[in-house]
Protein backbone atom coordinates (compact mmCIF):
# COMPACT_ATOMS: atom_id res chain seq x y z
CA UNK A 1 0.00 0.00 0.00
CA UNK A 2 0.89 3.71 -0.73
CA UNK A 3 0.21 6.50 1.02
CA UNK A 4 0.50 10.39 0.47
CA UNK A 5 1.72 12.10 2.90
CA UNK A 6 2.55 15.76 4.03
CA UNK A 7 5.16 16.83 5.66
CA UNK A 8 5.68 20.23 7.30
CA UNK A 9 8.70 22.68 6.77
CA UNK A 10 8.01 25.85 7.44
CA UNK A 11 11.56 26.80 7.09
CA UNK A 12 13.31 29.36 5.10
CA UNK A 13 15.55 28.35 1.95
CA UNK A 14 18.52 30.41 3.27
CA UNK A 15 18.10 29.86 7.00
CA UNK A 16 21.00 26.59 7.06
CA UNK A 17 22.97 29.41 5.16
CA UNK A 18 21.79 32.04 7.94
CA UNK A 19 23.13 29.75 10.66
CA UNK A 20 26.36 28.67 8.89
CA UNK A 21 27.23 32.24 8.72
CA UNK A 22 26.22 32.82 12.03
CA UNK A 23 28.74 30.33 13.42
CA UNK A 24 31.56 31.75 11.22
CA UNK A 25 31.15 35.41 12.33
CA UNK A 26 31.16 34.25 16.01
CA UNK A 27 34.22 32.16 14.91
CA UNK A 28 36.04 34.82 13.16
CA UNK A 29 35.24 37.23 16.29
CA UNK A 30 36.92 35.08 18.81
CA UNK A 31 39.89 34.48 16.58
CA UNK A 32 40.43 38.31 16.22
CA UNK A 33 39.93 37.88 12.20
CA UNK A 34 38.04 40.54 9.94
CA UNK A 35 36.17 39.43 7.04
CA UNK A 36 35.49 42.06 4.84
CA UNK A 37 32.58 41.02 1.79
CA UNK A 38 33.44 43.67 -0.95
CA UNK A 39 30.03 43.39 -3.38
CA UNK A 40 29.58 45.45 -6.54
CA UNK A 41 28.58 45.45 -10.21
CA UNK A 42 30.99 44.13 -12.56
CA UNK A 43 33.10 46.76 -13.38
CA UNK A 44 32.55 49.33 -10.58
CA UNK A 45 36.55 49.07 -10.04
CA UNK A 46 36.84 46.59 -7.43
CA UNK A 47 39.97 45.32 -7.88
CA UNK A 48 41.61 47.88 -8.48
CA UNK A 49 40.64 49.69 -5.21
CA UNK A 50 41.39 46.61 -2.84
CA UNK A 51 44.95 47.23 -4.41
CA UNK A 52 45.04 50.68 -3.61
CA UNK A 53 43.42 49.54 -0.41
CA UNK A 54 45.52 47.05 0.56
CA UNK A 55 48.68 48.92 -0.39
CA UNK A 56 47.92 51.13 2.45
CA UNK A 57 46.65 49.12 5.19
CA UNK A 58 49.64 46.51 4.82
CA UNK A 59 51.59 48.32 6.82
CA UNK A 60 49.65 48.29 9.98
CA UNK A 61 47.88 44.46 9.04
CA UNK A 62 48.31 40.79 7.75
CA UNK A 63 46.34 41.37 5.16
CA UNK A 64 44.47 37.99 3.15
CA UNK A 65 42.10 37.73 0.18
CA UNK A 66 39.65 35.53 -1.09
CA UNK A 67 38.50 36.22 -4.64
CA UNK A 68 35.19 35.21 -5.91
CA UNK A 69 34.26 34.57 -9.73
CA UNK A 70 32.08 32.09 -11.49
CA UNK A 71 34.83 30.81 -13.64
CA UNK A 72 38.53 32.67 -13.59
CA UNK A 73 41.49 33.27 -11.59
CA UNK A 74 42.54 36.62 -13.23
CA UNK A 75 41.50 39.09 -10.20
CA UNK A 76 43.49 36.50 -7.73
CA UNK A 77 46.40 36.79 -10.05
CA UNK A 78 46.00 40.24 -10.27
CA UNK A 79 46.18 41.16 -6.11
CA UNK A 80 48.38 38.82 -5.15
CA UNK A 81 50.91 39.96 -7.58
CA UNK A 82 50.16 43.83 -7.15
CA UNK A 83 50.17 43.95 -3.31
CA UNK A 84 52.06 40.48 -2.25
CA UNK A 85 49.62 39.11 0.35
CA UNK A 86 48.42 36.11 0.29
CA UNK A 87 45.34 35.16 -2.01
CA UNK A 88 43.05 32.20 -3.02
CA UNK A 89 40.43 32.09 -5.62
CA UNK A 90 37.02 30.94 -4.89
CA UNK A 91 34.94 29.36 -7.84
CA UNK A 92 31.15 29.56 -7.47
CA UNK A 93 31.06 26.54 -9.93
CA UNK A 94 28.05 28.95 -12.00
CA UNK A 95 26.59 30.42 -9.30
CA UNK A 96 25.91 34.46 -8.60
CA UNK A 97 26.93 34.00 -5.42
CA UNK A 98 29.30 32.75 -2.49
CA UNK A 99 27.80 31.12 0.51
CA UNK A 100 28.78 30.50 3.83
CA UNK A 101 30.28 27.22 3.08
CA UNK A 102 32.28 28.53 0.17
CA UNK A 103 33.70 31.63 1.95
CA UNK A 104 34.50 28.97 5.19
CA UNK A 105 36.14 26.43 2.95
CA UNK A 106 38.15 29.19 1.21
CA UNK A 107 39.16 30.76 5.05
CA UNK A 108 40.96 27.49 5.12
CA UNK A 109 42.95 27.68 2.24
CA UNK A 110 43.95 30.96 3.08
CA UNK A 111 45.16 29.54 6.07
CA UNK A 112 45.85 31.33 9.48
CA UNK A 113 47.80 34.54 10.93
CA UNK A 114 45.86 37.07 9.11
CA UNK A 115 44.20 40.56 10.80
CA UNK A 116 41.87 41.29 7.73
CA UNK A 117 40.53 39.22 5.05
CA UNK A 118 38.95 40.56 1.82
CA UNK A 119 36.34 38.79 -0.10
CA UNK A 120 36.00 40.42 -3.50
CA UNK A 121 32.37 38.89 -3.74
CA UNK A 122 30.89 38.14 -7.36
CA UNK A 123 30.26 41.26 -9.52
CA UNK A 124 26.50 41.39 -9.24
CA UNK A 125 24.30 43.85 -6.67
CA UNK A 126 21.54 41.07 -6.62
CA UNK A 127 22.63 37.36 -5.12
CA UNK A 128 25.55 38.26 -3.15
CA UNK A 129 23.42 40.46 -1.38
CA UNK A 130 20.49 37.60 -0.50
CA UNK A 131 23.37 34.96 0.68
CA UNK A 132 25.01 35.85 4.03
CA UNK A 133 29.12 34.76 3.52
CA UNK A 134 29.75 35.24 7.69
CA UNK A 135 31.34 38.26 7.31
CA UNK A 136 31.69 40.91 9.78
CA UNK A 137 31.53 43.78 7.81
CA UNK A 138 29.36 44.40 4.24
CA UNK A 139 30.79 46.29 1.69
CA UNK A 140 29.16 47.79 -1.67
CA UNK A 141 31.22 50.08 -3.79
CA UNK A 142 29.16 51.86 -6.21
CA UNK A 143 31.07 53.27 -8.90
CA UNK A 144 30.05 57.40 -10.55
CA UNK A 145 29.20 55.70 -14.39
CA UNK A 146 26.76 53.31 -12.62
CA UNK A 147 24.24 56.77 -11.49
CA UNK A 148 23.36 57.97 -8.33
CA UNK A 149 20.02 56.10 -8.55
CA UNK A 150 21.25 52.68 -7.70
CA UNK A 151 20.34 52.62 -4.33
CA UNK A 152 16.51 52.86 -5.39
CA UNK A 153 17.12 49.77 -7.87
CA UNK A 154 19.10 47.60 -5.83
CA UNK A 155 18.16 48.07 -2.62
CA UNK A 156 18.71 44.98 -0.59
CA UNK A 157 22.53 45.38 -0.99
CA UNK A 158 22.35 48.88 0.17
CA UNK A 159 20.65 47.92 3.45
CA UNK A 160 22.60 45.15 3.98
CA UNK A 161 26.62 47.15 4.11
CA UNK A 162 28.01 48.92 6.57
CA UNK A 163 29.94 50.77 4.10
CA UNK A 164 29.06 52.25 0.85
CA UNK A 165 32.11 53.39 -1.13
CA UNK A 166 31.37 55.89 -4.33
CA UNK A 167 34.44 55.03 -6.79
CA UNK A 168 35.40 56.37 -9.77
CA UNK A 169 34.94 60.26 -8.45
CA UNK A 170 38.01 61.53 -10.92
CA UNK A 171 35.14 60.64 -13.30
CA UNK A 172 32.76 62.85 -12.08
CA UNK A 173 33.16 65.75 -14.47
CA UNK A 174 31.85 63.83 -17.00
CA UNK A 175 28.94 61.90 -15.65
CA UNK A 176 25.88 63.83 -14.16
CA UNK A 177 26.10 62.11 -10.70
CA UNK A 178 24.58 63.80 -7.96
CA UNK A 179 26.87 62.71 -4.86
CA UNK A 180 24.06 64.66 -2.16
CA UNK A 181 21.43 62.78 -3.96
CA UNK A 182 22.92 59.25 -3.71
CA UNK A 183 23.51 60.33 -0.02
CA UNK A 184 20.08 61.05 0.34
CA UNK A 185 19.45 57.41 -1.46
CA UNK A 186 21.75 55.64 0.59
CA UNK A 187 20.14 57.06 4.00
CA UNK A 188 16.31 56.10 2.94
CA UNK A 189 17.58 52.71 2.62
CA UNK A 190 19.97 52.42 5.60
CA UNK A 191 20.33 54.76 7.92
CA UNK A 192 23.29 53.55 9.75
CA UNK A 193 25.55 53.43 6.39
CA UNK A 194 28.80 55.29 5.97
CA UNK A 195 29.30 57.11 2.35
CA UNK A 196 32.82 57.52 1.42
CA UNK A 197 33.81 59.08 -2.53
CA UNK A 198 36.76 58.22 -3.60
CA UNK A 199 39.23 57.58 -6.34
CA UNK A 200 41.61 54.94 -6.54
CA UNK A 201 43.47 56.39 -9.47
CA UNK A 202 44.03 59.73 -7.87
CA UNK A 203 44.34 58.73 -4.45
CA UNK A 204 41.51 61.36 -3.46
CA UNK A 205 39.86 61.12 0.05
CA UNK A 206 41.92 57.44 0.05
CA UNK A 207 42.80 58.89 3.87
CA UNK A 208 39.37 58.69 4.85
CA UNK A 209 38.77 54.89 3.60
CA UNK A 210 42.34 54.08 5.18
CA UNK A 211 40.92 55.71 7.94
CA UNK A 212 37.50 53.67 8.71
CA UNK A 213 39.08 50.53 8.09
CA UNK A 214 41.34 51.07 11.29
CA UNK A 215 38.19 52.37 13.69
CA UNK A 216 36.40 49.18 11.92
CA UNK A 217 39.01 46.08 12.27
CA UNK A 218 38.98 44.38 15.31
CA UNK B 1 20.39 32.45 -12.90
CA UNK B 2 20.21 34.15 -9.62
CA UNK B 3 16.80 31.78 -9.53
CA UNK B 4 18.67 28.76 -10.33
CA UNK B 5 20.75 29.42 -7.13
CA UNK B 6 17.85 29.11 -5.10
CA UNK B 7 15.73 26.35 -7.08
CA UNK B 8 19.38 24.00 -6.04
CA UNK B 9 19.22 25.37 -2.92
CA UNK B 10 15.55 24.16 -2.55
CA UNK B 11 15.61 21.30 -4.44
CA UNK B 12 18.77 20.43 -1.73
CA UNK B 13 16.80 20.63 0.86
CA UNK B 14 13.76 18.81 0.17
CA UNK B 15 15.67 16.09 -1.43
CA UNK B 16 17.47 15.58 2.14
CA UNK B 17 14.08 15.78 4.26
CA UNK B 18 12.67 13.06 1.28
CA UNK B 19 15.22 10.80 2.26
CA UNK B 20 15.27 11.20 5.84
CA UNK B 21 11.51 10.50 5.99
CA UNK B 22 12.44 7.21 3.79
CA UNK B 23 9.74 8.79 1.40
CA UNK B 24 9.68 7.12 -2.35
CA UNK B 25 8.84 10.33 -4.18
CA UNK B 26 7.77 13.83 -3.96
CA UNK B 27 4.52 14.82 -5.13
CA UNK B 28 4.35 18.54 -4.51
CA UNK B 29 6.72 21.37 -2.89
CA UNK B 30 4.51 24.19 -1.54
CA UNK B 31 6.62 27.66 -1.04
CA UNK B 32 5.39 30.74 0.02
CA UNK B 33 7.44 33.50 -2.07
CA UNK B 34 7.19 36.88 -0.74
CA UNK B 35 6.60 39.72 -3.73
CA UNK B 36 9.82 41.71 -2.68
CA UNK B 37 11.79 38.81 -2.10
CA UNK B 38 13.67 39.38 -5.72
CA UNK B 39 12.72 35.79 -6.82
CA UNK B 40 10.90 36.01 -10.17
CA UNK B 41 8.10 33.23 -10.17
CA UNK B 42 8.03 32.35 -13.78
CA UNK B 43 11.81 32.18 -13.63
CA UNK B 44 11.43 29.87 -10.87
CA UNK B 45 9.37 27.49 -11.78
CA UNK B 46 11.70 26.93 -15.34
CA UNK B 47 15.09 26.74 -13.41
CA UNK B 48 12.72 23.70 -10.62
CA UNK B 49 11.80 22.18 -13.97
CA UNK B 50 15.25 21.57 -15.24
CA UNK B 51 16.71 21.26 -12.14
CA UNK B 52 14.68 18.64 -10.62
CA UNK B 53 15.82 16.26 -13.15
CA UNK B 54 18.98 15.63 -11.26
CA UNK B 55 17.21 14.96 -8.37
CA UNK B 56 16.96 11.58 -6.31
CA UNK B 57 13.10 11.82 -5.26
CA UNK B 58 11.87 15.19 -7.35
CA UNK B 59 11.47 13.80 -10.54
CA UNK B 60 7.57 14.00 -10.92
CA UNK B 61 7.69 17.01 -8.27
CA UNK B 62 5.12 19.92 -8.97
CA UNK B 63 5.95 23.08 -8.26
CA UNK B 64 3.24 25.62 -6.03
CA UNK B 65 4.13 29.08 -5.30
CA UNK B 66 1.79 30.95 -2.57
CA UNK B 67 2.39 34.70 -3.42
CA UNK B 68 2.99 36.96 -0.23
CA UNK B 69 1.87 40.36 -0.90
CA UNK B 70 4.96 42.78 0.09
CA UNK B 71 3.38 45.27 3.31
CA UNK B 72 5.54 48.12 4.90
CA UNK B 73 5.13 49.65 8.27
CA UNK B 74 5.66 53.34 8.65
CA UNK B 75 6.74 54.52 12.05
CA UNK B 76 5.85 58.00 11.73
CA UNK B 77 2.05 57.62 11.26
CA UNK B 78 1.29 53.94 12.19
CA UNK B 79 -0.32 53.32 9.08
CA UNK B 80 0.92 50.20 7.06
CA UNK B 81 0.78 50.24 2.92
CA UNK B 82 1.42 48.11 -0.17
CA UNK B 83 4.92 47.77 -0.84
CA UNK B 84 4.91 47.27 -4.15
CA UNK B 85 2.51 50.68 -5.03
CA UNK B 86 4.75 53.13 -2.76
CA UNK B 87 8.03 51.32 -2.15
CA UNK B 88 9.93 52.93 0.96
CA UNK B 89 8.10 56.36 1.01
CA UNK B 90 4.55 56.25 2.98
CA UNK B 91 1.63 57.01 0.52
CA UNK B 92 -0.47 57.89 3.80
CA UNK B 93 2.28 60.91 5.70
CA UNK B 94 5.25 60.50 3.01
CA UNK B 95 7.44 59.86 5.62
CA UNK B 96 10.30 57.26 5.02
CA UNK B 97 10.92 55.71 8.06
CA UNK B 98 9.23 52.76 6.99
CA UNK B 99 10.23 49.28 7.26
CA UNK B 100 9.16 46.17 5.72
CA UNK B 101 6.73 44.25 7.46
CA UNK B 102 6.28 41.09 5.33
CA UNK B 103 7.00 40.35 1.55
CA UNK B 104 10.69 39.26 1.49
CA UNK B 105 10.25 35.72 2.39
CA UNK B 106 11.16 32.68 0.91
CA UNK B 107 9.97 29.98 2.73
CA UNK B 108 9.67 26.17 1.92
CA UNK B 109 6.15 25.63 3.53
CA UNK B 110 5.51 22.11 3.16
CA UNK B 111 5.73 18.74 0.57
CA UNK B 112 3.91 16.21 0.03
CA UNK B 113 5.58 12.49 -0.53
CA UNK B 114 4.52 9.10 -1.44
CA UNK B 115 5.30 6.27 0.76
CA UNK B 116 5.41 3.03 0.36
CA UNK B 117 4.80 0.06 3.04
CA UNK B 118 8.42 -0.55 4.97
CA UNK B 119 9.99 -4.07 4.14
CA UNK B 120 7.59 -4.72 1.55
CA UNK B 121 9.64 -6.19 -1.71
CA UNK B 122 8.89 -4.98 -4.82
CA UNK B 123 6.64 -7.63 -6.73
CA UNK B 124 8.19 -8.89 -9.53
CA UNK B 125 6.43 -8.18 -12.97
CA UNK B 126 5.35 -11.17 -15.03
CA UNK B 127 7.35 -11.67 -17.98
Amino acid sequence: MQEVRTILLSKSVFEDNDRAADKLRRDLREKGVSLVNVMSSPGSGKTTLLIALIRRLALKFRIGVMEADIDSDVDAVTVARETGCRSVQLHTGGMCHLDAGMTAEGLRELGDGLDLIFLENVGNLVCPAEYDTGATANIVILSVPEGADKPLKYPLVFQKSDLVIVSKTDALPYFDFDMEQCRKYIGARNGAAEMIPVSAKTGENMDALENWFIRKII
Amino acid sequence: MHELGIVMNVLEQVDAVAAENKAEKVLKITMEVGEVSSVVPDLFLDAFNWAKKKTAFLQEAELEMIIIEGRTYCKTCGESYQTTAYGKKCPHCGSYETYLLTGDQVIIKDIAAVFGEAETPEPVPEK
